[in-house]
């Protein structure tokens, strides 16, 4: 396969002081991010915090009218100098997205086979035969139930949360290096999100894709993220090892986000904080 | 004894497959709401707590059972006007997004409430934004204007607004942040007490709706298989159903422990 010999080399994805304007009006205030190969980073933050903006001026997919400063460094070059030319070949085939809700990302009136081989295709130059095979087999692997008939099956005769593994088949299907994972379980249920956060861990350590998740959800963040950084009004407030930064909150912010969710109390500070029980923070 | 505000007995309802068949939402589903008590409908999507919500407030038609609300049986509305004595149910709703009218001012819309309030004097709609933690001086502005946590503590002003005995929530903090769900919960049980409502909130997230609840029902395909206090219902979980919905909860424990499909 083609990803076994370039994936030693892989060097994920580096933002150097983003800033993103929009009509005028400061969205990003410059930013730093490193996204890790085979590694989960984190980006936190409420609605508006600009957290979303981050996923999509790394796809280069921001409104009109927007003005980007810094470099989003990848494979060498600075992403933010790419044209549309450029950009088309690495969306969806180097760098993909899973977004909150699969009901609008999918299109409606396409089966799945073909929403799934559509861009394969165009990207791989790969046969109808054989992109047909490749999307059973990323079907398989996340886990959608009867894979061959899912292939024929319309995005409504899905429930959310396997409509959402159909999106994370789309997005992986063509072997990104690179996957922005905007919220990815935040309209699920809990039961049903917990299966598709297994998925998302399982995805990243066999295929060694360098994964943002972006949520406002900290406890979604803790089960994933190896790294945390927390942003607030376009800038990153605080960034660490998840472990620092969820029970030894330094930002005042962040460690309202923590206090704010309902099952906190037995994790942060005091209680649990012996150096015995303190994991290693390997990186 | 008397009996409680709300009372559902033995209560089906069945929606029609296209093609012939019926699925049984909710199958004999017994509950009672108590006068000034928080009660939590939980269960996964699917189970059928939404739809028994929107039977016990007129919205679907029941096959079986009956529900009585202060001891007036609750039908399903059709054209005519909300029987009188059924007025005092609320319902804030998912999405507020959708609930909202989104040409009208927020003011006017909170107003429509107080008009349904048979004590049109004990709110204001100035008060009204004050309890819900808006500044009064945004009654002329539109839905669109407000972020998605503000839009959902418009829509339960205006659900207190009108006065309401029995206020439900149907997943109401479904979709805000996480930061703020608790927030939300915790004002709606708040209003809802100082009214003198009685709340019955409907959630997925176990782990909200303990800390505003007096009780918890569990559901599941259409049962009811666990109803105790809340803090039994969190701490000792009786049913494998209830401890699979808590194991799902994610852990703020910064471990990376990820949350279990099943109890292990």
């Amino acid at each position: 396969m083609v990803d076994t010999q370039n994936r030693a080399d892989r060097q994920g994805l580096s933002v150097r002081g983003l800033t993103v304007s929009i009509h005028g009006k400061p969205i990003i205030r410059g930013i730093d991010l490193d996204l890790v190969p085979g590694k989960i980073t984190g980006l936190a933050g409420e609605s508006g915090s600009g957290k979303s903006m981050t996923g999509l001026a790394m796809l280069g997919l921001l409104p009109d009218g927007s003005k980007t400063g810094g470099e989003i460094l990848f494979d060498g070059r600075n992403l933010l100098e790419c044209d549309e030319r450029e950009y088309g070949k690495l969306r969806g085939a180097r760098i993909a997205m899973v977004f909150q809700d699969p009901t609008a990302s999918l299109h409606p009136m396409l089966t799945i086979g073909r929403q799934l081989t559509d861009h394969l295709r165009v990207h791989t130059g790969m046969s109808k035969r054989d992109a047909m095979a490749k999307a059973l087999e990323t079907l398989e692997r996340v886990k959608v139930p009867d894979p061959a008939t899912a292939l024929k099956k319309y995005p409504h005769q899905f429930s959310g949360g396997q409509l959402q593994r159909v999106a994370i088949a789309v997005a992986i299907i063509c072997e990104p290096e690179i996957l922005i994972a905007d919220e990815p379980t935040t309209a699920l249920d809990v039961t049903v999100q917990a299966g598709v956060l297994r998925l998302l861990q399982q995805l990243c350590d066999e295929l060694g894709i360098a994964v943002v998740l972006i949520t406002h959800d900290l406890g979604v963040m803790s089960s994933l993220a190896e790294r945390i950084s927390v942003m607030r009004g376009g800038e990153i407030v605080e960034e660490g090892p998840r472990y620092e930064v969820l029970r030894r909150p330094q930002h005042t912010y962040t460690r309202s986000l923590v206090e704010a969710l309902p099952n906190h109390e037995p994790f942060l500070e005091g209680a649990v904080e012996s150096a015995e029980s303190r994991p290693e923070v390997g990186s | 004894m008397n009996a409680p505000l709300l009372s559902i007995d033995n209560v089906s309802v069945r929606y029609k497959l296209p093609g012939g068949g019926s699925l049984t939402a909710v199958n004999e589903v017994s509950l009672d709401v108590a006068d000034s008590s928080v009660v939590g409908l939980v269960g996964e999507s699917g189970c059928g707590k939404s739809t028994l919500a929107r039977a016990v407030c007129g919205l679907e038609a029941t096959s079986g059972g009956s529900i009585k609300f202060k001891g007036h049986e609750v039908r399903k509305l059709g054209m005519r006007r909300r029987p009188e004595e059924l007025m005092r149910i609320q319902m804030v709703f998912q999405n507020p997004y959708a609930s909202l009218n989104p040409r009208r001012t927020v003011g006017s819309q909170i107003a429509d409430g107080l008009r349904a309030n048979p004590q049109q004097t004990s709110w204001s709609v100035a008060g009204l934004l004050e309890e819900v933690e808006l500044p009064s001086d945004v009654q002329q502005r539109f839905p669109h204007q407000f972020s998605g946590g503000q839009r959902q503590r418009i829509a339960i002003a205006r659900a207190i607004a009108s006065g309401p005995e029995l206020l439900i929530g149907d997943e109401p903090i479904a979709s805000l942040d996480a930061s703020l769900q608790a927030r939300v919960a915790t004002l709606m049980r708040r209003l809802a007490l100082e009214a003198g409502a009685s709340l019955l909130f409907i959630s997925h997230d176990l782990a909200v709706v303990r800390i505003i609840a007096d009780e918890v029902a569990v559901m599941n395909k259409g049962v009811i298989v666990e109803h105790g206090t809340s803090q039994q219902v969190w701490e000792q979980p009786q049913e494998a159903y209830t401890k699979r919905l808590l194991a799902a909860i994610p852990a703020v424990d910064g471990l990376g422990t990820l949350p279990g499909e099943a109890a292990s």
